[in-house]
């Protein structure tokens, strides 16, 4: 027999030795019912004709895969090693800046984690093995961006309090349910549904809002070692949000029937993502020394005006902007201040610092907020200034009512009136459930035998599930450490070996 | 001579994670793997249930009979991390483009002789498809394992079983002049070839079985631990005498890549069987049961391979199998 191709056979384009090298590796079961293989697929209603129709994102072979991220990966580290040989923390503007790094590290690392899991179900469940390997390759991405994430952060908390039980905390610390019920959302809910969210919603649409302020803020204030992350990072996420992109439009493409399920989710998910980034927004605007920009330029850039091309350019599958959206470019001008004020309000039970604002930073929140900052806000911390003054620092003894979806304390107010508190509430088989707005009210409306289940940090403390009666058996509870990682920056252990090390380095200026 | 460079010293406030110090016994510095890998899964606090398995929490251990205090000692030997494994396997990937590349610049495969050809082509190009099921197993392993030091290796073993389906389908390329014609035949040998269908049958069980620490002991214990030896050690060697030495290096790969992950593999399996009695007999049966079954399912292509050797080829397979499972407290 001649080994050689018979002569009329072409050589396969780029494109179909792609394909041979992956979704050709696929194929339908016999033994077992395809069905039994991959039993998810169908339950949330979305259809899907032909898996073949779907357009591969990015064209990466291991071989290709293991080749770059290695490379990638050895410059990575040898930054890291020579940020701690130098110790590199003494160079950032300010060690304010360190807090910005504890809710990183606390607040979305773990969820870097959750999301390789994430992906790893939908990258075993998916039917077409094209989108899988998409997903495998996010499923690795995603534990490379947490296990980095440690490393990077490595060296700050051997000289830093507050980093060093990420994990313990982010399943246990009251704001920290934020987050974490967030993306425990995505994951409990179906592939689709998990793709939208963090493939379409988080990744495409809110990325700039999320994951870019924190590298930014890294950027502008000396930390070379979480930048460098940052860069090493990026041509991941652009992968992320190609693959964000197409699973939207291969199911509006697939099926008219998957277009209102579609919207539901994209409304759905753009509100859980925007009360997580509340979390962001007072990063951005109180907690960088050296500030990249505002959180409203921020939303005004990277949401309003990239949304709407973004939004526009769906609008032909019959997909329309998120509900509420406008309620949140309302909520822009005060979102920060007030969430800021959360967190001064309940600073003993942080396990970052808080500070109010210094009379420079207070111009500068003016100066971008002129609306509201001096109406509202100003007048707030001139008053929490002289009570601290007097030694009458003002900590909000009682637990805060949360909101049952976002679970952030009801501590928003009206869309029409920054003066009011927004409160909103509905009742499901004789209970009643408490929300912070109408966008998370819908969330608990449509799925309320979801959110029942939420895991409500305050309820739990009431319950007696979080370490005792006592606020300070709820902290030990957190593996807080008391006096340490809690309570004002000024004062703190933090600023007393920052100084150290500032009036050090005065005295050797080399 | 020394030279010594004088830096400020800072003493550092603490050594490492809270965490790791906990598990390592004292704060101490730590290395890379443990500081990324340890606690990184949650255990508890969950809000939902996952809609699509809702008698279970979203990581929970109660998905195999397998039962661990601490599911940290399933750790890997090799204390792979993302840093780590990717930096291993470029440089075993270098090794492979060069073999690729020279199989390609001098046209090598085609000094192999037509019967071993096809014959390769028959017993190689399919196992792309078996990779591919390797894949979906160890994703499954990830998706639903439990803790983190089990499901950071599996998936760096699901992107793994990728890559070798990969290079598997670049030997055919190679072979069929860039047309995918054999990929194409290939595959028809895997859905319908009867020396295929037991192998194929046994994967897709393992695609439904629920417990995910037997489908880890089932696939990459018993089906690896008998088919790699078989085809990239016995099969090649039968190639060398066959004037199939052309098609080895291309096959190096796995070859070192079985030989290191099979340390995992062990690893894990001991750890797991140490813990209790129960243990222990349900990775026993596991192998035993699966370690038959992977004999029957390889014995057709054996044979068609090695002729009347293969009973005694497999023989000393197994036997090696069964000598794997003694040293890591298994019954055999």
């Amino acid at each position: 027999m001649n080994a050689m191709p018979p002569l009329k056979q072409r050589k396969l384009s780029l494109k179909e030795r792609y394909s041979h090298l992956t979704r050709g590796l696929g194929w339908e079961t016999t033994y077992q019912p395809m069905d039994k293989v991959f039993p998810y697929v169908s339950y949330e209603g979305i259809k899907i004709h032909d898996w073949e129709a779907w357009e591969d994102p990015f064209r990466l072979t291991m071989d290709a895969y293991w080749k770059y991220q290695a490379e990638k990966e050895r410059k990575l580290y040898a930054v890291i090693e020579s940020f701690a040989q130098n110790n590199g923390h003494l160079n950032i503007t300010d060690a304010r800046y360190v807090n910005a790094l504890k809710l990183f590290l606390t607040g979305v690392s773990p969820l870097e984690y959750s999301a390789h899991r994430g992906y790893a179900h939908v990258g075993r469940h998916f039917v077409g093995a094209g989108p899988r390997i998409a997903c495998q390759m996010q499923a690795i991405d995603e534990l490379r961006h947490a296990q980095t994430q440690m490393h990077t952060m490595s060296h700050y908390n051997k000289f830093f309090d507050g980093l060093h039980d990420a994990r313990h905390m982010h399943d246990r610390v009251w704001y920290l349910s934020v987050p974490k019920s967030f993306f425990e959302d995505a994951c409990s809910a179906g592939p689709f549904e998990f793709l939208t969210s963090i493939s379409f919603s988080f990744e495409y649409v809110l990325t700039n809002l999320l994951f870019v302020p924190f590298m930014s803020g890294a950027a502008y204030n000396g930390d070379m070692a979480t930048v460098t992350f940052g860069f090493s990072a990026q041509s991941d996420e652009a992968r992320h949000m190609t693959l964000g992109l197409e699973i939207i439009k291969f199911m509006l493409e697939q099926d008219e029937g998957n277009v209102p399920i579609v919207q539901r989710w994209i409304d759905k998910w753009f509100w859980r993502g925007y009360r997580l980034l509340g979390l962001v927004s007072m990063m951005m605007d109180y907690m960088l020394p050296k500030r990249i920009m505002s959180w409203a330029e921020a939303w005004e850039m990277y949401f309003e005006q990239a949304g709407d091309a973004l939004f526009e350019d769906l609008s032909r599958y019959g997909i329309r902007k998120p509900k509420y959206h406008e309620v949140a470019s309302k909520e822009k001008h005060r979102l920060s201040h007030e969430v800021w004020s959360i967190f001064y309000n309940y600073t003993h039970a942080a396990a970052f610092h808080t500070w109010l604002p210094t009379e420079d930073e207070m111009k500068w929140l003016s100066a971008k907020y002129p609306d509201t900052f001096d109406k509202y806000y100003r007048p707030r911390f001139k008053c929490w200034s002289e009570m601290a003054a007097e030694g009458k620092r003002f900590y909000n003894p009682t637990l805060p009512q949360l909101c049952t979806t976002c679970q952030i304390p009801m501590g928003f107010t009206e869309p029409d009136d920054p003066t009011t508190i927004c409160f909103r509430s509905a009742e499901y088989k004789g209970e009643r459930y408490h929300f912070c707005s109408d966008g998370c009210k819908d969330i608990f409306c449509y799925e309320p035998e979801k959110y029942v289940q939420s895991w409500l940090p305050v309820h739990q403390i009431y319950m007696g599930n979080c370490g005792g009666a006592e606020v300070k058996d709820v902290l030990d509870w957190y593996h807080l450490n008391f006096g340490v990682d809690n309570f004002d920056y000024e004062g703190s252990p933090d600023q007393k070996l920052w100084d150290e090390w500032q009036a050090q380095k005065a005295a050797n200026p080399v | 001579m020394t030279i010594d460079i004088r830096t400020a010293t800072i003493q550092p406030r603490r050594q490492t994670y809270a965490n790791v110090a906990r598990r390592i016994g004292a704060d101490k510095p730590a290395s890379r793997y443990e500081e990324s890998m340890f606690d990184m899964q949650a255990t508890g606090e969950f809000h939902y249930r996952p809609t699509w398995a809702p008698e279970y929490e979203l990581f929970d251990a109660r998905r195999t009979v397998i039962v661990l205090d601490d599911w940290h000692v399933l750790r890997d030997p090799r204390q792979f991390y993302y840093g780590t494994y990717t930096i291993t396997r470029s440089r075993m990937m270098e090794a492979s483009e060069k073999a690729f590349a020279y199989a390609e610049r001098r046209g090598s495969l085609s000094a192999v002789s037509d019967q071993w050809t096809e014959l390769a082509r028959h017993y190689l190009l399919p196992l792309r498809h078996y990779e591919w099921g390797a894949n979906m197993n160890n994703c499954n392993i990830t998706d639903i394992g439990f803790g983190s030091a089990i499901t950071q290796a599996a998936m760096f073993a699901t992107m793994d079983r990728l890559g070798i389906a990969q290079i598997v389908s670049r030997i055919g390329l190679l072979m069929d002049g860039g047309t995918g014609t054999s990929l194409t035949a290939a595959k028809q040998d895997w859905l319908e070839h009867p020396s295929w269908q037991g192998l194929r049958r046994a994967m897709e069980d393992l695609f439904v079985e629920p417990d995910w620490f037997q489908v880890f002991v089932a696939q990459n214990f018993a089906l690896d631990g008998i088919l790699y030896p078989l085809v990239y050690r016995a099969f090649d060697d039968e190639g060398q005498k066959q004037g199939g030495g052309a098609i080895s290096p291309l096959t190096e790969f796995m070859l070192d890549w079985f030989d290191e992950t099979s340390r995992w593999v062990d690893a894990v399996m001991a750890a797991a069987a140490k813990e209790s009695e129960a243990n222990a007999l349900h990775l026993s049966d596991w192998a035993a049961s699966w370690t038959a079954r992977a004999r029957q399912a390889l014995e057709p292509l054996a044979t068609e391979v090695l002729h009347d050797r293969e009973g005694e080829v497999l023989d000393g397979i197994v036997d090696d199998l069964a000598a794997r499972c003694r040293k890591i407290g298994l019954r055999a």
